[in-house]
């Protein structure tokens, strides 16, 4: 283990990693609470997943295996640069394999491959506040948590069908956690929902700006918020992938010219590099 | 004084993986690793590494484990004893512990400051005794603890009657513990 000089292992000081760890045990106690911590300043800008690092530098040790990906990819900026970090001030090894991984930092997505017992997921929240565009006051939403009344979300779910024919949310969905806390995924596309449903691996929620973490322990309920008679529907692109043929996996669009002309692929990278290799070994 | 973490960092990381492993698998019995060579008396090694990974000078202890453990608590890891089990964010208790309901509960709309107990126990093991459900349980899981207080599942049951208040325990026997948050119900078998 090799880490950069004049850091502490894991880049934050003890005392923070300790503020931070004793959130991360009462929001598993209390899986889609939202607990307040003590945000610290990290070597970059709110917004480039501040929560989600600080919550890996809390929990990271010299033999974890790391993976991080932004919207699914291994190779962009924010994942490239936030692997290097946790390489440099942590000296851990770094991978792009979702089942080498003991924890994955993600932007936006949860794999493709199933996640197993022992790994840890933690997301970068912009917004953990899954009612703040219906009440933005949020001495008023910690009082409808505490009395688990949701009934705005449900009337904004009832005011798109009245509008639309549909529940207008196709990313950012909100979730009930152990039938008690509405919960935001953090802006996962909806198709990603019914993954974090009894899911193996412990998921943790780091939302630097907003200073909130929660978490959703493994093989805990989590329901799609949504009616009887308007059932959730995760929403995926009516294609095929360009690369690996997948029908089943989460698909970007890619506009490839002036004209028209666009193509749709995985957006889970290790998946369809995975795919696409074996393919081509089978022929 | 007997030393504290052999390696303050490393150390202070492997033991709150377990913790968190254990709270995020309530029932699952770990064994730390990186515990003090020499607790204190009265403190056993999870429950001293339980003390030097959590607390600081921002969360008021109880112990009962004698001045000894409380002047090294004080030293190495910074934390406030104090002689009022409600004040306590963390409680260690070593003998009989103090009444859950009069440990801090948090409220409805900040649970999270509710109080941990750890609590030593005579025995823990796995595949008999309680039966546990909950977050982090698939289906069930079974949890054999041996000195437990006679009333302590009772204490429990009136505990997750006020979810999402409620103090989480962790229970610690030796280099052993197994956590069980206020979301698991437990049934004696």
């Amino acid at each position: 283990m090799t880490t950069a000089a004049g850091y502490n292992f894991g880049y934050l000081d003890e005392n923070s990693k300790r503020m931070i760890r004793r959130a991360l045990l009462k929001a598993v106690a209390v899986p889609g609470y939202q607990v307040p911590f003590g945000s610290r300043e990290m070597p970059l800008p709110y917004g480039w997943g501040t929560g989600g690092i600080q919550v890996t530098a809390s929990i990271i040790g010299p033999d974890d295996v790391l993976k991080v990906i932004d919207q699914g990819a291994d190779d962009t900026t924010n994942a490239v640069s936030i692997r290097r970090f946790f390489a440099k001030v942590a000296g851990v090894a770094t991978t792009e394999r979702t089942a080498e991984a003991s924890i994955i930092q993600t932007r936006h997505r949860v794999p493709e491959a199933p996640l197993r017992e022992g790994q840890i997921l933690v997301y970068q929240v912009p917004m953990p506040e899954p009612m703040f565009r219906l009440e933005p006051r949020l001495a008023e939403t910690r009082k409808l948590h505490a009395l688990a009344d949701y009934s705005i979300m449900h009337i904004k779910f009832y005011e798109d069908i009245a509008r639309t024919g549909h529940i207008a949310t196709s990313y950012n969905y909100p979730v009930m956690v152990d039938d008690r806390y509405l919960m935001s995924p953090s802006p996962i596309p909806s198709f990603d929902n019914p993954k974090l449903h009894r899911m193996p691996a412990l998921q943790l929620f780091g939302a630097g700006r907003e200073k909130r973490i929660y978490a959703v322990p493994p093989y805990t309920k989590v329901r799609s918020l949504d009616f009887e008679d308007h059932p959730f529907q995760p929403i995926r692109a009516d294609g095929t992938c360009a690369l690996c043929g997948s029908r089943e996996s989460y698909l970007d669009e890619i506009v490839t010219d002036d004209r028209g002309g666009r193509m749709f692929i995985c957006s889970d990278t290790d998946y369809c590099g995975t795919r696409a290799a074996g393919q081509e070994a089978a022929e | 004084m007997n030393p504290g973490f052999a390696d303050p960092t490393l150390d202070a990381q492997t033991s709150f993986r377990a913790v968190l492993d254990a709270m995020a698998q309530p029932g699952r019995i770990l064994r730390l690793h990186a515990s003090p060579a020499q607790p204190p008396a009265g403190l056993a090694p999870a429950a001293a590494a339980l003390l030097l990974a959590l607390t600081d000078a921002d969360t008021p202890v109880w112990l009962d484990a004698g001045p000894a453990a409380a002047a090294w608590g004080r030293f190495h890891a910074g934390c406030r004893i104090v002689d009022d089990p409600r004040q306590a964010s963390f409680v260690f208790a070593s003998g009989p512990p103090p009444s859950q309901a009069a440990l801090a509960q948090g409220s409805a709309e900040e649970p999270h400051l509710s109080a941990t107990l750890v609590l030593e126990v005579a025995q823990l093991a796995a595949g008999s005794g309680w039966v546990l459900r909950g977050p982090g349980i698939d289906a069930t899981a079974r949890l054999l603890v041996l000195g437990a207080p006679a009333d302590f599942l009772a204490q429990r049951a009136a505990n997750l009657a006020a979810f999402p208040c409620g103090v989480d325990t962790i229970l610690t026997c030796g280099p052993l513990l197994a956590a069980l948050p206020r979301t698991t119900r437990v049934e004696a078998a």
